[in-house]
Formats: C-alpha cells, structure tokens, sequence
C-alpha cells in the first residue's frame, strides 16, 4: 500500500533549483535511506514532504489524498507525518515530558493526565522514563535526540523523516540514537531517513536513494546501490565514505 | 542662600498622595495597554504579510518619530475640533503614551521574536502547529524572557513619561507640585519634592529589574 506519492517535485531558492523533479513512492513499511553529498537537496526534499519547504511544483498524495493546498490541511499533514531534525529543535522551556506533551495537548487538546501517561509511555520506549523532568539543557546531544524522537512518536505519525538524525551528535552517542531509529524499525514503521551513516543504512534501510543535483540518480536495494553501485556518482561518493573506513 | 523649608511640602503631603494615585492611575492604564497593544503592532512589524507588515511599520515609524508631549497635546486639543466629542486629560495623556509606548515595545517584541532560533518554528510547525499556536507556546515564552530587560526599561520610561501628563493639567505629582508651588510660593522645595518622590518609586523598581536580569541569565 503506497502511503506517499511524490511526483515531479520541484523546489527553488532564489533562482537557485534544488530539487529538479523527483518521483517517489513510499510504501507502508519501508524504510528509505535517501543518500547524497551536502547539497544534493536530501533535506530539502525531506522538508517539502511535510511542507516544511512549500514545493514550486509537483504534487503530493498522502493516502491517496492530493494534499498540500490550504495552510490548514499542513497542519494536519504534519500531525501525520513526523519529523526528527539534526538539531533536536526540543523546546528549552520545557521538560523532557513537556517536550513530548506538547504536540498532544497543544494540536490534539488531549486532557493532560492522558498526554502526561501518553509522553511517559514514547520516553519509556526510547529509554528515558527517569529523564522525565529534566530540561533539553540537562541532557546529552543523545538523550535530546531520542527526546525528539518519543516526541515525533507521541503524535502516532503514519510516516517518520528523520534528516541527519546523528549528524550533531559526538560519536560515541550515535549509537544510542541508531539503536532507537533501528527498534522503530523493527516494530514495521514507515520512515524516510537522510543520513550519513552508510553502515546503518545497509542494515536498517529497505531501499536506498542516492540523490544528486536534486534529482533520484540511482536507487535500489542497500545491496545494490551500497555494494554494488552502477552509476559513476555514486560510486565515487561510496569511494570518498569508504576512504578513512577501517 | 536659600533657606530650605519644606514644612510647606510636607503640610501638604494629601495633595502630592492625590498625585501620586494619579500618577500610578496613568501609569498602570499605559503600562498595559502600550505593552499589550505593542506585541499586537510587533507582531505586525515580524509578518510576511503586507496588509500586516505595512501599517505596522507606519505606526512604529510615525509614533517613534514625534514627541509624546505633542501627541498628547494634539490629542487633547486638536482632536477635539476634529471629532464630535470632547476628550479628558487622562484619555489623551494615556493615548499619547501608549501609543508612543507601544511603538516602542513593538520593536523590542520584533527583535525579540526573531532572535529565537529558526529550528524551534520548525519543531513546533512539525507537531502540526498553526502560526498562533507555535507563536503563543513556543516562540513567545522564549522570547519574553529575553526581552524582560528591555521591557522593564519600557516600564519605567512610562512611569516617568506620566509627568507629560501635567502639560495638560492631568492631576498627577508634577501638577500637584505646580499647585503647591503656587500657592506657597515655594517651587524648589515643591520640585525637588517631585524628583525625591520618583526616586523612591523608581529605585527599588530598578533594582528588582537588575535582580531578574541576573536571574533569566543565570536560567539561559
């Protein structure tokens, strides 16, 4: 069943074109690793999908409604379709909880014993129950992260975006974030991941895109665009990841 | 050598307490209409938006580039010829210095709100917030208290605008002090009454200011 349907999706800045045209559907379940060096548009295409960046052109079908017109249908676009940024973009003024909270009380006005025993519940799931109470500032880049995370999570999103998830994290706490991402993973979500982590993308992806010039220029399994690439561009971009690898 | 007598202030200490009660009458009415009215125009000033962003604009710029004391002036006497209804002094002063106040704090609402990192638009929008809603849960309780200095420096700006006031005989402490100094023939002490009296209001108010600067950069 096809949750997502993008065609011809064209996005400028100034006179500058930074998606040329992309097509793509996106199934229940799937789970896309969209690769490409900085500047291929990875996260501007990532950004149109909830209308974060409002598309120049083409069209986007979400459960099979074209979508994506009145400033009040994104709202609800959004509330469907969740998002984790490389900068965590938690509230500072608000718990951990608060954080989580927030989207369920604010959007959905659910009662607050039933938002509060909601957030509990995505903050036990990334492992951080007795992070509770204590503010984005009192936590590691790691924790903020999965916070984001339980938060995207509490509004029940159909599909998750994730644009470079660990990339403002320090090393040794990517991994905490992956391990989440790959549990969401496992449980069956449908998500769109742009990232850097080529390792984690083989294991975890069920499709990957590379993209370049703002355009889809190869797609595939992880085995055949990571392994076994065809095209000249991304097999020096898997060239220049690999050059340092041990 | 001037022989300082202010047993003729102090026997009159009921009518600078009626100024007084005027004066934080006047006070209190600009405080929150200029500052409330203020966020209204920022707010104005931050959108996109032309039908929002020009009027806005053209208020701020036109109410930050004339005297209060000749708004409120205008308002008292030139309105009147315009309009069909007369206007008390403290309608005109309060208009005058609430407009000029929210022309002012409009700029600091502005400022503030755009000095809030563009990502807390972007997670608040991602949860599925309208405009109002990111703005009233998100941005705005940041914004504040980044703001709270210079929204107290507005503060006491009015209180001590309120003065101003007097031009058109709104009763407050320097029109009681003009009252006093002509009937006891005694203006440096009637004056100086005045100064004392707006320091002892302003001082602690100022100090409780540095107080709660210190602290919001302490929580930053």
């Amino acid at each position: 069943m096809t949750i997502l349907k993008v065609s011809g999706l064209i996005k400028r800045f100034g006179g500058n074109e930074v998606i040329r045209g992309i097509d793509l559907d996106v199934e229940k379940g799937e789970r896309i690793a969209v690769l490409g060096a900085s500047g291929s548009g990875k996260s501007t295409l990532l950004r149109c999908l909830n209308f974060m960046e409002m598309p120049d052109a083409g069209t986007i079908t979400l459960d099979g409604k074209l979508v994506g017109h009145r400033e009040a249908e994104l709202t609800l676009v959004r509330q469907r379709i969740g998002m984790v940024f490389q900068q965590f973009n938690l509230f500072p003024h608000m718990t951990a909880l608060g954080n989580v909270m927030e989207g369920l009380r604010t959007v959905r006005r659910m009662s607050k014993p039933d938002a509060e025993a909601r957030a509990e519940r995505e903050l036990a799931r990334v492992g951080l129950a007795d992070k509770a109470a204590h503010y984005p500032a009192h936590l590691s880049g790691g924790q903020k992260q999965r916070v984001a995370i339980a938060r995207a999570l509490a509004m029940d999103p159909e599909l998750l975006l994730f644009d470079e998830p660990t990339s403002a994290l320090d090393p040794e706490l990517v991994g905490e974030v992956l391990g989440v991402i790959r549990s969401l993973a496992e449980e069956g979500r449908t998500m769109l991941l742009v990232t850097h982590e080529l390792g984690f993308a083989y294991h975890v992806a069920t499709r990957v895109i590379f993209l370049a010039d703002g355009t889809i220029h190869e797609q595939g399994t992880p085995d055949e665009v990571l392994k076994h690439p065809r095209r000249e561009r991304t097999q020096a971009f898997l060239a220049r990841h690999k050059e340092f690898s041990l | 050598m001037h022989q300082w007598d202010f047993a003729s202030v102090l026997d009159n200490a009921d009518v600078f307490a009626v100024g007084a009660l005027g004066t934080l009458r006047i006070f209190a009415i600009c405080l929150v209409a200029g500052l409330s009215f203020g966020l209204v125009v920022g707010l104005g000033r931050y959108s996109q938006r032309r039908v929002f962003y020009w009027p806005a604009t053209a208020f701020v710029e036109f109410f930050r580039n004339t005297p209060v004391l000749v708004q409120i002036i205008w308002f008292y006497f030139a309105l009147p010829i315009l309009m069909p209804f007369s206007i008390s002094p403290l309608a005109a002063a309060s208009l005058g210095i609430s407009l000029n106040s929210a022309a002012f704090s409009a700029e600091i609402y502005r400022a503030g709100i755009q000095s809030i990192d563009r990502g807390q638009w972007d997670g608040a929008r991602a949860l599925g917030m309208s405009f109002l809603q990111a703005m009233r849960r998100i941005i705005l309780p940041q914004a504040l208290k980044r703001m709270t200095p210079a929204l107290t420096n507005r503060a006491i700006e009015i209180f001590k605008m309120s003065t101003l006031a007097s031009a058109i005989a709104y009763v407050e402490l320097l029109q009681q002090a003009k009252l006093i100094a002509s009937l006891n023939f005694n203006p440096i002490e009637a004056y100086t009454a005045v100064a004392v009296i707006f320091f002892v209001f302003l001082w602690p108010m100022v100090q409780l200011t540095y107080v709660l600067e210190r602290r919001l950069a302490r929580d930053e």
